[in-house]
């Protein structure tokens, strides 16, 4: 026991752990605020359909020979968010239709691109570190954690300075509309902060795995906790206890990163479900 | 004679593609108890979406008087998936309807709180506030769901079939609840239902559309009116929807 906090301790001077703990944290916390209003919203596929979006971008980055990933991808996918979340209700092609499509559609025409003009000889290692992140966040520089932070930042206020605006669009769009709130400029804001979030989170977990951070720790904090707020700073605790615990853990034992947080988010959430049935069953006697 | 509150002349509702209804003729004076009456279909929830102002009319008139502002019509509008599973307590729902009065300020001021809590006084469900909303018995949501209204608006209160899902005795008890409402303080209702017999017994005025106006006018002349018998044995028969 001694000897793993001694390594904890070692690898914990290094800058390159201290970044990533960082940027993980950052990320844990921003994709937990917008994680409860996603999943209560019926939009829990979106993170799924916009990170694999994300990964067609950035095949298509790779493919332009720009040299900075972010120019592309950021924009293409604030622009599906946008799409995505705004058509949701009335369109030809319906909500998660249309996220199954897109989805599947920037997956494929990514992979495909990636093959046909590859970077590197080592296409799989390239793909796999894409979809799941692998050990890419022990590789971040310093301007990486500063534009993660800058991020962040910007996601956080706008969440708090939206959040009872945020929470009456999510409880009621109707009445939020009916007495004048602009729930479609809301859900705009929430498109493109879930954007940004996922094309942070992209470098972190890798896009498969984005959807579990964002959904795992709402669902659990749900099945406790009663209010709005209460459900909100739990899942962001969650989270955050999480992606450390995955981190450092990962770091020790020398296991992917994403996977290891993913984990740890299931197994928060079976507890919590074990919790709330316990609970639930003795309030009902 | 009171004030009018809502006035529509010769109005036709509904989209680019077709007319939904039409040659709505009617006046909402306050302290009426206006009672929308219409099969599926028959233009309703458009009814409801003008009288929002969130749809304008493809032609006639629909004028609010200034003491009626566009937004200003409290809403209950009927439950949606989302709310059934929905973590918030009953006091953050019933503040979410001060939203309004906020602008772009991020939080509720000391007097919009205070207003959330007289409401929820007004509507007995103090006791409830720190419960889960989804924990509550249909009657107590819907309660909630109109204090939030009351705290948006009170002066006139729109209601999108208000005891759907509700068991006999609570479904009572809410009528009677908005009818105290109608008479000591003063607010005026409208009432979108399928329910008949409590059109009947609670509304002094009846609006009865199906693809255009079918009759508006005091309840009584209603239940003297062809359209009014003809509905009204349909709904004795049992004939209407649950």
């Amino acid at each position: 026991m001694t000897e793993i906090w001694q390594t904890l301790v070692t690898y914990l001077q290094f800058p390159f752990v201290q970044y990533a703990l960082i940027v993980g944290l950052l990320v844990a916390l921003c994709s937990s605020l917008l994680g409860v209003t996603l999943v209560l919203k019926r939009f829990s596929f979106i993170g799924d359909g916009l990170s694999h979006v994300a990964f067609g971008a950035m095949a298509v980055a790779g493919l332009l020979g720009v040299s900075n990933d972010m120019t592309v991808v950021l924009p293409v996918t604030v622009l599906s968010a946008v799409l995505l979340l705004r058509t949701g209700q009335n369109t030809k092609i319906k909500g998660d239709a249309a996220i199954a499509m897109i989805s599947v559609g920037a997956l494929a025409i990514g992979y495909l691109l990636m093959n046909l003009f590859p970077k590197s000889s080592n296409i799989t290692t390239d793909v796999c570190t894409t979809l799941f992140g692998s050990y890419s966040i022990l590789t971040l520089t310093l301007s990486d954690v500063i534009l993660c932070g800058v991020m962040a930042l910007i996601v956080i206020t706008v969440f708090l300075l939206f959040y009872h605006k945020i929470f009456a669009i999510t409880f009621d769009e109707n009445f939020a509309n009916a007495t004048g709130v602009k729930a479609n400029v809301y859900n705009l804001l929430i498109a493109v902060i879930t954007a940004m979030i996922i094309v942070l989170a992209m470098n972190f977990v890798g896009s498969l795995l984005i959807s579990a951070l964002i959904i795992f720790p709402a669902l659990s904090a749900m099945r406790v906790f009663k209010t709005f707020r209460s459900v909100i700073i739990c899942s962001a605790v969650i989270s955050v206890f999480c992606s450390a615990f995955g981190i450092l853990f990962s770091i020790v034992i020398d296991t992917p990163v994403g996977p290891t947080i993913v984990a740890a988010d299931i197994l928060i959430f079976f507890i919590f479900s074990l919790i709330s049935f316990f609970t639930g069953r003795s309030t009902k006697a | 004679m009171s004030t009018m509150q809502i006035t529509c002349k010769n109005a036709a509702l509904g989209y680019e593609t077709g007319v939904v209804v039409k040659d709505l003729n009617f006046i909402i004076s306050e302290g009426d108890y206006l009672c929308i009456l219409g099969e599926n279909g028959s233009g309703k929830s458009t009814l409801i979406k003008a009288l929002l102002g969130l749809k304008p009319q493809l032609s006639g008139e629909i004028i609010f008087s200034e003491a009626i502002g566009k937004n200003e019509i409290g809403y209950l509008p009927q439950q949606t998936i989302v709310q059934r599973d929905f973590p918030a307590s009953v006091q953050e729902i019933v503040q979410s309807g001060c939203m309004n009065r906020c602008g772009l300020r991020p939080f509720y001021n000391k007097q919009e709180k205070q207003l959330a809590s007289d409401m929820m006084k007004k509507l007995e469900i103090t006791h409830l506030a720190r419960r889960c909303y989804r924990e509550l018995s249909g009657g107590q949501q819907q309660r909630v769901l109109l204090a939030r209204a009351l705290c948006a608006a009170r002066k006139m209160l729109l209601l999108d079939e208000p005891v759907t899902g509700l068991d006999p005795k609570a479904a009572n008890e809410m009528y009677e609840l908005i009818a105290r409402l109608n008479r000591e303080d003063k607010i005026t209702i409208i009432m979108v239902s399928h329910d008949m017999n409590a059109a009947v017994k609670y509304a002094s005025h009846i609006l009865h559309i199906g693809g255009r106006q079918l009759f508006f006018g005091e309840k009584e002349a209603y239940l003297q009116s062809k359209v009014g018998k003809a509905f009204l044995e349909v709904s004795d028969m049992g004939g209407d929807e649950p």
